[in-house]
């Protein structure tokens, strides 16, 4: 059966052809898709962990029980479970072990831009990239037949643009995988110096095989045409080669790392210009220099963001398109925004008006840094708000720690949040951390987790109880709170930055997206009434529209949240009737 | 068939993701290659979204550039303008009126442009305007929007009206299966003369 698949259930469904039965993940644009796939499968187990490195673990452990196992995560995730992956890459599998890494060329959704395959050499673990969703399924599947034959982890790595495109996959049969046998392997499974010296002399030996394979593997193709230019590229870039090139020659590579030496000098030897076409880092184009050959590739390509067949033609050719309209570029800027009835705002309303300094983190809450909350400060990465905070206090004394609060979702927090306010427990901080509590994870389109009390399947299990686990480390004070309860909400948070004590404020409402949520009839401001004062504009809700002579709210965007009464000095903001989903 | 390039394009909310897929059914169901190519994740968050969707022989990128749509779906008039500069010149321009203010308009920082619609006509022969929004309403439910949109389309494909509501059937919960049906229809029979 034919079917139209992102990249990402093309990569789901080639886990499950394969005979997988553990798949593990923490969700992360763009990888998130191909674990909310897997879950439809009833042969493989799935999780959500904590975080990527836990997931990797559990993955690891499935492949020495002798399954064939996954975990996926975004490249910034592979920072995170960098620690597993390097000496999982000197234990090497039992089962098959494959990790899928999304990249994001452009940071569509990211804090950066970094090329997984320069972490995959540093760990020596080969690399598959496919340029479409049936070589999703396909690399998948012969990623777990590689992983096998040479006793690695593989990594399949994709790109923003692979994981969210749909092609036509041809459905094939699931492949009946019996368990490897566990054997006791001390040698193999003990990482420890005496073991480890004798298996870093493997992956050696490995790479080496891993090579020649790459020469012969037909993950690596030619194709013939024109041979006055040749061009090596792989993933996307392959598509757009083809589309500028046409009937040039081509090297498609399907394994990157390692690349396959002996293929690329009988291609190179065979066309007279060489060009290597790859989004971010030059990594195909920098081994290809090693070699000696001549190339042209990111002295005229961008380092920098997502590639499209305009840009190459643009870089390498000086062409540039017509422009068929007088229509000047007109059109206002139509950033993201936190939506209406969303509990962060409250949070946001409120320590933009103490004037603090937010310590951020990752998640739909970072928007409280854009017009016009403008409130948070920082944001590093996944759990950073806790430690920054902690340095800030350290570098500047107690004062900055009384003007200075963390925030950070509930997902967020359990990913690597705790050891950050371990920390401060452990080292004195007397700072405020700011627990955005809204029931689920958001950004990435609403995945339980460990405090939501639902497995990826949606079985009930135990949850974690935020408050419980802040006082068992430490933590004296915790406070919770609903931020739309604004006075409570205000009182409470200037009382703990007041303290030279280390304090917790959950705050604790449910995502507005969640369909258990219900609000009350939609509002309208009374024009009457109305001064235009703008508090409410503060609120940067969606739904409430300055027209310059009038505030008017939208009654399509407003959902009833009751939030912007609250700011009103005039009680110029009542219900209207009707309601919106 | 020859190449067909479809930019579906819309605000966050909109249900854009639904009518590509609706749209990479049918696509399927023609016989051809099809890819499409979506947006997720932070731009979802009441940002603008855009969707490529191709179809014929063979596909290898799947995106649309400059210049190269065939057919525009636009679910909004700003977002229409943001993209006009993708479409061919004889291209099949289809605009939901509505309009969905961007927070710099809704914070008075700029403008909604004025005459967005007359200022595309003037520069493109083919292009169909109608309250979509409107039609959804009438037909259940404003979340029908893009259903209306798929139903205009359809008209300008020249692709088989059955394999359309097939594909509606196949894409949508069972329980908004006749609502939908019902939207697309209102689509299809919109007349631009009205």
């Amino acid at each position: 059966m034919k079917k139209l698949l992102l990249g990402n259930e093309a990569i789901a469904r080639g886990v499950y052809e394969a005979g997988a039965t553990v798949s593990t993940a923490y969700p992360g644009t763009p990888s998130t898709e191909i674990t909310e796939n897997i879950a439809k499968y009833d042969e493989i187990y799935s999780e959500w962990a904590p975080n990527e490195k836990v997931a990797l673990e559990v993955a690891i452990g499935a492949s020495f029980a002798g399954a064939r196992a996954t975990c996926a995560m975004k490249h910034v995730g592979l920072n995170v479970a960098a620690d597993p992956l390097f000496t999982a890459s000197y234990t090497g599998v039992n089962g098959g072990l494959v990790v899928f890494v999304a990249d994001d060329p452009g940071m569509h959704s990211s804090q950066n831009e970094q090329d997984t395959r320069i972490i995959a050499r540093a760990a020596k673990i080969p690399v598959i990239e496919p340029s479409d969703s049936k070589e999703c399924r396909d690399y998948t599947k012969e990623a777990f037949r590689i992983s096998e034959e040479f006793d690695t982890p593989v990594i399949v790595r994709l790109t923003t643009r692979i994981s969210h495109s749909q092609g036509i996959v041809e459905l094939e049969e699931r492949e009946n995988y019996e368990l490897k046998p566990y054997v006791k392997n001390a040698a193999k499974y003990v990482m420890m110096p005496a073991m480890a010296k004798k298996r870093h002399v493997f992956v050696e030996e490995r790479m080496a095989g891993l090579r020649d394979y790459s020469d012969n593997s037909s993950l690596n193709r030619i194709e013939w045409g024109n041979k006055k230019i040749g061009v090596i590229t792989a993933g996307i870039a392959y598509q757009y080669a083809k589309e500028v090139f046409g009937d040039a020659s081509y090297l498609k590579l399907g394994m990157v790392y390692p690349v396959p030496e002996k293929l690329i000098k009988e291609f190179a030897s065979q066309v007279d210009i060489l060009y290597v076409i790859e989004e971010l880092e030059p990594f195909i184009e920098n081994q290809c220099r090693l070699m000696g050959l001549k190339v042209t590739g990111k002295d005229k390509l961008p380092v920098i963001g997502e590639y499209s067949t305009d840009l190459i033609r643009e870089k390498l050719f000086g062409e540039a398109k017509e422009k068929l309209n007088d229509i000047e570029d007109q059109a206002p800027a139509r950033p993201p925004v936190l939506c209406a009835g969303c509990p962060h705002r409250a949070t946001y309303y409120v320590l933009k008006k103490l004037k603090l300094t937010v310590s951020g983190d990752i998640g739909c809450y970072t928007l409280g840094a854009l017009a016009p909350l403008e409130s948070v400060d920082t944001c590093v990465c996944m759990g950073a708000s806790v430690g920054v905070a902690l340095g800030m206090e350290k570098a500047r004394g107690k004062e900055q720690s009384k003007k200075t609060v963390a925030v950070i979702g509930d997902s967020t927090f359990i990913h690597s949040g705790i050891t950050g306010l371990i920390d401060m427990v452990y080292n004195k901080g007397t700072g405020t951390v700011i627990i955005l509590d809204n029931s689920i994870t958001g950004m990435t389109g609403h995945q339980d987790n460990p405090t939501t009390g639902f497995t990826i399947k949606g079985e009930p299990t135990k949850q974690v109880d935020l408050l419980k686990l802040c006082k068992a480390i430490g933590v004296e004070r915790v406070k919770v709170c609903d931020p739309f309860n604004l006075k409570e909400f205000e009182q409470i948070v200037k009382e703990e930055i007041e303290q030279e004590e280390l304090s917790v404020i959950i705050a604790q409402r449910p995502c507005a997206l969640l369909k258990s949520v219900k609000f009350g009839p939609i509002l309208q401001i009374n024009q009457d009434k109305c001064t235009k004062c703008r508090m409410c504009m503060r609120l940067g809700c969606p739904a409430i529209v300055d027209r310059g002579d009038r505030i008017e709210i939208n009654p399509t965007q407003c959902v009833g949240c009751d939030l912007c009464p609250k700011v009103c000095r005039f009680d110029a903001i009542e219900k209207a009737g009707g309601q919106n989903d | 068939m020859t190449d067909k390039n479809i930019l579906i394009v819309g605000v966050g909310g909109q249900g854009t993701l639904l009518a590509s897929r609706i749209l990479g059914n049918v696509a399927i169901n023609t016989g051809n290659d099809v890819k499409v190519s979506e947006v997720h994740g932070m731009s979802q968050r009441g940002g603008n979204v855009v969707t490529y969707v191709k179809m014929g022989e063979k596909i290898y990128s799947p995106t649309i550039e400059k210049n190269e749509a065939d057919i525009i779906l636009c679910f909004e008039q700003l977002e229409a303008l943001r993209w006009i500069d993708y479409a061919k010149k004889d291209a099949t321009i289809i605009i939901n009126t509505q309009k969905i203010d961007p927070m710099p308009v809704v914070t008075a920082k700029a403008k909604y442009p004025e005459g967005i619609i007359e200022k595309i006509k003037s520069n493109y022969p083919n292009v169909v305007d109608m309250p979509a929004l409107d039609m959804a309403q009438k037909c259940g439910s404003s979340k029908a929007v893009n259903v209306v949109m798929i139903g205009v389309l359809a008209k300008y494909t020249g692709i088989d009206k059955e394999i359309w509501i097939d594909a509606i059937r196949k894409t949508v919960k069972p329980q908004f299966i006749e609502m939908n049906i019902k939207a697309f229809e209102a689509g299809f029979n919109y007349n631009v003369a009205e």
